[in-house]
């Protein structure tokens, strides 16, 4: 029952990152498109936990908390730059 | 049984909340509309797959880890920064001063002010 549930939940994300690339494709101002960068990052963390559910060990849990650091840091010297047009004054 | 039903709730609850919020960067129209689906992802997506390793490492496995709630103590510390910041961008490059409106306190919108001093004595609209 638990393999069916991450299998749909595998499916779901797969789908929500596809949204997002579209996103990043289409994207008319360069804010949608951190948006969808940042959306892709929290998807790949959901699906990194699920990941480790499936496997059952409790080694993803670092590369997920990675995964966070290096998005939150990412999106915010991108917008960064954007604002400033500098990302360390 | 009704463990694994309570795990593949949450999980099948994260799978649904995770396609929504990657959904509504889709279907909605605006920037700034867009800004709000992805919440869900990060609140109840994350959260539901959070809680259901959590379940599944405790009563499964029987180990206790405390890792998840270090990812999602990050994640809700974050998640209003970003969209502050990717708000604050999109502003500074398709609104000029005159589309925003007045904030109705002593000091004008952070994009444009400078922040208020310390100690400052002065009226500050006054010069």
């Amino acid at each position: 029952m638990i393999s069916a549930a991450l299998l749909f939940a595998f499916a779901c994300y797969t789908l929500g990152l596809i949204f997002n690339l579209w996103r990043i494709t289409r994207g008319p101002d360069a804010a949608d498109r951190i948006l969808a960068l940042d959306t892709m990052v929290i998807n790949v963390i959901a699906l990194l936990i699920l990941y480790g559910i499936l496997e059952g060990t409790a080694v993803y849990y670092e590369a997920s908390m990675l995964v966070a650091m290096v998005g939150f840091v990412s999106t915010v010297a991108y917008c960064r730059f954007m604002l400033r047009g500098d990302i360390i004054e | 049984m009704v463990v694994e039903i309570i795990i593949s709730f949450f999980i099948v609850l994260s799978g649904i909340f995770g396609l929504v919020g990657s959904f509504g960067l889709i279907k909605l129209d605006d920037t700034m509309q867009r800004l709000h689906a992805p919440t869900k992802a990060t609140t109840l997506g994350v959260g539901g797959a959070l809680i259901a390793s959590m379940l599944y490492f405790l009563l499964v496995k029987g180990s206790f880890s405390f890792h998840e709630l270090l990812i999602t103590l990050f994640l809700f510390l974050t998640a209003p920064i970003t969209a502050n910041f990717i708000a604050k961008a999109y502003l500074a490059h398709n609104a000029t001063r005159n589309d925003l409106p007045e904030t109705g306190r002593d000091y004008g919108w952070a994009l444009y002010d400078d922040p208020p001093l310390l100690n400052e004595t002065t009226d500050p609209r006054g010069e």
